[in-house]
């Protein structure tokens, strides 16, 4: 067809003996919004780092607008028209918008003209409906500002092909649509979006086609409407699945407060409260989930009741005795388990460089007998939590770091509840993995929570802690804006609580 | 067009390999270097392994070279693995070798060596290991950084030997040259195989740090905290109590290194007894990556390289520093080395069509 734009064909590229994307063939259209649908590791994201010239392919052809193109750095995937803005923003905190804007970009020469740069920056906003101050410091705007200040930046350098990795999982409902709007304003104007996604009601919502990847391999383009979510998942998973999530049903006998946190207050490394008079009670044999955007208080709060941040007022009573002077040692010893999901996964709660086995016996050794590490006692729960975690592995001795991401937090999940705790504090647990891993994870967080655990539940996808917990406590700059039933609450009345609504204006 | 590529881990044959290439790659460039300035680069090697295992003088002057230089790097390898980077063995061996000579000078000569003896090696560890703490308190209450602090402390307690040896310690029996008293024999380390029983102590330690590293709970608790701080106090480790203990044990050890050096080679204390072996052994320890195995090899090459050295000095007229030259071309090339282990270089046509 003739108003193609992008066409790949027959990209192959390895890491290692893993194949990130075998012979896959893709195009885009002008004007049209592309979604590349996949699960995590299916190899979305390698496709694109190829077309923004991050990566080189082993094999296979690049087309732009009709004409054969090798890209051997970004810089000239941007200067051919191809722009993308990735998970991670790439922005200098201490500089202004407009000074991010234009660093680095092909037109600017040694000394910038302010003035025209502004008006230059406002035209395009005007043109393609965005709001941002140009003069405003990146470190005083929020998520979606500096998500419009990256798209601002690849429109500037006159990118005609955009490219979103996953675009909105730091967004809240209200955010997204606003984001939605801009996209299809960007489309109206003869751009091209090609936007990474692993949601489904989004790539509905917006796409106008969808190619769908499987283990590095393209499984087919198809014009959206003509599909429905069911056939989606299964032509990305493939296999059918149920895309229910259960919520539990616990005997009522097994319910009793297990955590009361009382006028809890927290202030971070600047001194500023991180956490701001946050109460609430947890019950056994029940799933508290804890909504907001990221950076609401929801880390403090995992690390302080683990007992690894100070408590500046306030009290956490873990079955009716304090624990807040209590030590991290102490605190896991009373059964309390908090397991926090970082960006990288890795950051807090496992080594990655050390084995399996090694990293199952973090908390564990400490109450093993001797002077020294029973690895033979770490050899068995590994091979168990391997077995009953489906973690492919080969072998318990293998580094965690090179592991794949879902089996990396298998491995921290499976150890966590190994360790038979009473409370399970689990922040992003399903965070990058797939639908089916995802899947298995809710249903041991059930499990738990039918054995009488009291599950505290910090989540990102609002869906899955509306189907998942039985009541949700949303933060918003580190204060509680309400908690609420999670079977008569709507996604949209939680995104008005995350931006910073209170509950009676909801 | 180069590209530079990164690549999967290497497997254990790949990395030994890597490493005995690089060396072999370094002792050519060494050759060569020698070479342009005028000497027989072939003749030179064989001088070289000849001053050093030539003959039983010489592999005994080797070991005795050998033991203060493993030890020491025994000692920093420990901290190393929690990335607390002490660079201040000379100090703590200096410390160390101050405290064995001040409870022999304290106590009567009727003491017999059998008392004597583990009564200075169990000071100077303490002496060591509390002038490494120094560093550490530092780090931990005020946040310093210990690679100075560390650094700068050795440059005291050389001055502070010199004081003594200079000042109050000076042996009068020496007229003119200062020198502080001669160790008695109850203070001599007795030989074992012609070469003082500092080697036993060193072998030992060999085994004990590497089964302290690998299989206890202490070593574990080491690694953790040096991959991983935050994590290791997620799982409820006292880092402080770690960091501390580990510290005491580093500085403990160098200090060791200094009563045998002191005792066993030198006979005196002197502020010149080291011969910068503090600093050599932080490179025996980082090229041994640690392990405590490879350590006892690394120091022995090294120790060869120095033996070898001033042995050149002798037989063919070539300063004893050329050894030092090998030295610093092996530790560039094991440095470059690093970056093949993870990245390959791929020579990549650009597409043309």
């Amino acid at each position: 067809m003739d108003n193609v734009c992008v066409r790949l064909e027959g990209i192959c590229k390895s890491f290692g003996s893993v194949k990130a994307n075998n012979n896959i063939n893709f195009e885009v259209r002008t004007g049209e919004i592309h979604a590349l649908l996949g699960e995590n590791g299916s190899g979305k994201s390698t496709l694109m780092n190829i077309l923004s010239g991050i990566y080189n392919p082993d094999a296979g052809h690049i087309e732009l607008f009709g004409k054969p193109v090798s890209f051997s750095s970004p810089k000239e995937s941007i200067a051919a028209g191809i722009g993308m803005v990735h998970q991670h923003f790439k922005l200098v905190d201490v500089l202004t918008a407009k000074e991010n804007i234009i660093g680095g970009s092909a037109q600017s020469g040694f000394f910038t003209s302010g003035k025209a740069m502004t008006s230059r920056i406002r035209e395009i906003e005007e043109t393609f409906g965005l709001k941002l101050d140009p003069d405003k410091k990146v470190y005083n705007m929020s998520v979606s500002e500096k998500q419009t200040c990256e798209i601002l930046k690849v429109l500037y350098r006159g990118a005609k092909i955009l490219i979103l990795d996953e675009p909105t999982a730091v967004l809240t409902p209200q955010e997204i649509r606003v984001l939605f709007d801009i996209l299809r304003g960007m489309k109206e104007k003869g751009c091209s979006v090609i936007i990474i996604t692993h949601k489904l009601a989004e790539v509905m919502e917006i796409s106008d086609r969808v190619t769908i990847l499987r283990k590095g391999v393209s499984i087919g383009t198809y014009d959206t409407p003509t599909l429905d979510a069911r056939q989606m998942t299964e032509l990305m998973v493939g296999r059918p699945i149920s895309l229910d999530i259960e919520r539990a049903a616990v005997e009522p006998e097994k319910i009793k407060p297990i955590l009361d946190v009382k006028n809890l207050t927290v202030l971070n490394g600047e001194h500023l409260k991180a956490l701001d008079n946050v109460s609430f009670t947890l019950n056994s044999g029940e799933i508290l989930g804890v909504a907001g955007i990221a950076g609401s208080g929801q880390k403090e709060l995992c690390e302080t009741i683990a007992g690894l941040d100070k408590v500046a007022s306030g009290d956490i009573l873990f079955k009716d005795s304090s624990i807040v002077k209590l030590s991290p040692r102490d605190i896991i010893r009373r059964g309390i388990s908090m397991s926090f999901i970082p960006e990288d996964r890795l950051g807090m709660g496992l080594v990655g460089s050390m084995s399996i086995i090694d990293n199952v016996l973090l908390k564990s050794y400490q109450n093993m007998p001797g002077a020294f590490m029973n690895r033979a006692e770490g050899r068995r729960i590994a091979d168990d939590i391997i077995e009953r975690f489906e973690i492919s592995t080969p072998s318990p001795y293998h580094t965690v770091k090179k592991l794949s991401g879902g089996n990396i937090q298998k491995v921290l999940l499976g150890r966590e509840i190994n360790l038979n705790p009473e409370l399970l504090i689990t922040a992003y647990p399903v965070r990058g993995l797939d639908i089916g891993a995802s899947y298995n994870i809710y249903d041991v967080l059930n499990e738990q929570k039918k054995k009488g655990v009291g599950i505290l539940f910090i989540g990102e996808d609002l869906d899955v802690l509306l189907g998942l917990s039985d009541r949700i406590m949303v933060l918003h700059e580190g204060k509680v804006m309400g908690i609420v039933d999670a079977a008569s609450t709507t996604k949209e009345q939680l995104g008005l609580l995350m931006l910073g609504h209170t509950e009676e204006k909801v | 067009m180069l590209k530079i590529q990164k690549k999967q881990g290497l497997t254990p044959k790949q990395e030994a390999l890597l490493r005995i290439g690089t060396v072999v790659l370094a002792l050519i460039c060494a050759g060569i270097i020698m070479g342009c300035l005028g000497y027989n680069p072939f003749k030179m090697y064989v001088q070289l392994v000849k001053g050093a295992l030539g003959s039983k003088y010489n592999i005994t002057a080797t070991v005795a070279k050998c033991i203060p230089l493993l030890i020491m790097a025994l000692g920093v390898s420990i901290v190393f693995r929690m990335k607390f980077w002490n660079i201040g063995a000379e100090g703590q061996f200096y410390m160390g070798a101050f405290g064995a000579t001040w409870v022999w000078l304290t106590l009567p000569d009727s003491v017999p060596g059998i008392v004597m003896i583990p009564l200075m090696l169990l000071t100077s560890f303490v002496c060591g290991g509390l002038w490494a703490l120094v560093p550490a308190i530092l780090k931990h209450k005020l946040d310093t950084s210990e690679t100075l602090v560390t650094l700068m402390m050795n440059y005291i307690a050389v001055k502070w030997i010199t004081y003594l040896q200079y000042g109050p310690w000076k042996d009068p029996a020496e007229r003119n040259m200062p020198k502080i008293f001669k160790f008695t024999d109850n203070a001599t380390l007795p030989k074992v195989f012609g070469v003082h029983i500092g080697w036993i102590i060193a072998l030992v330690l060999v085994v004990v740090i590497y089964i302290l590293m690998k299989y206890s709970k202490f070593g574990f608790e080491i690694s953790v905290l040096g991959e991983n701080p935050q994590t290791a106090r997620y799982a409820g480790m006292n880092v402080t109590k770690i960091m501390i203990i580990a510290v005491l044990l580093s500085g403990g050890i160098c200090g060791m290194a200094g009563m045998i050096q002191a005792t066993g080679n030198e006979g005196r204390l002197a502020n010149d007894i080291s011969a910068g072996l503090g600093f050599t052994a932080i490179i025996a320890a980082w090229l041994a990556k640690l392990s405590a195995p490879t350590i006892l090899l690394v120091s022995f090459l090294f120790a060869i390289l120095l033996q070898g050295g001033s042995f050149l000095q002798v037989s063919m007229q070539i300063p004893a520093s050329v050894s030092e030259v090998i030295q610093g071309i092996i530790l560039f090339f094991v440095l470059a080395s690093e970056f093949f282990a993870n990245y390959k270089i791929v020579y990549q046509k650009k597409e043309v069509r």
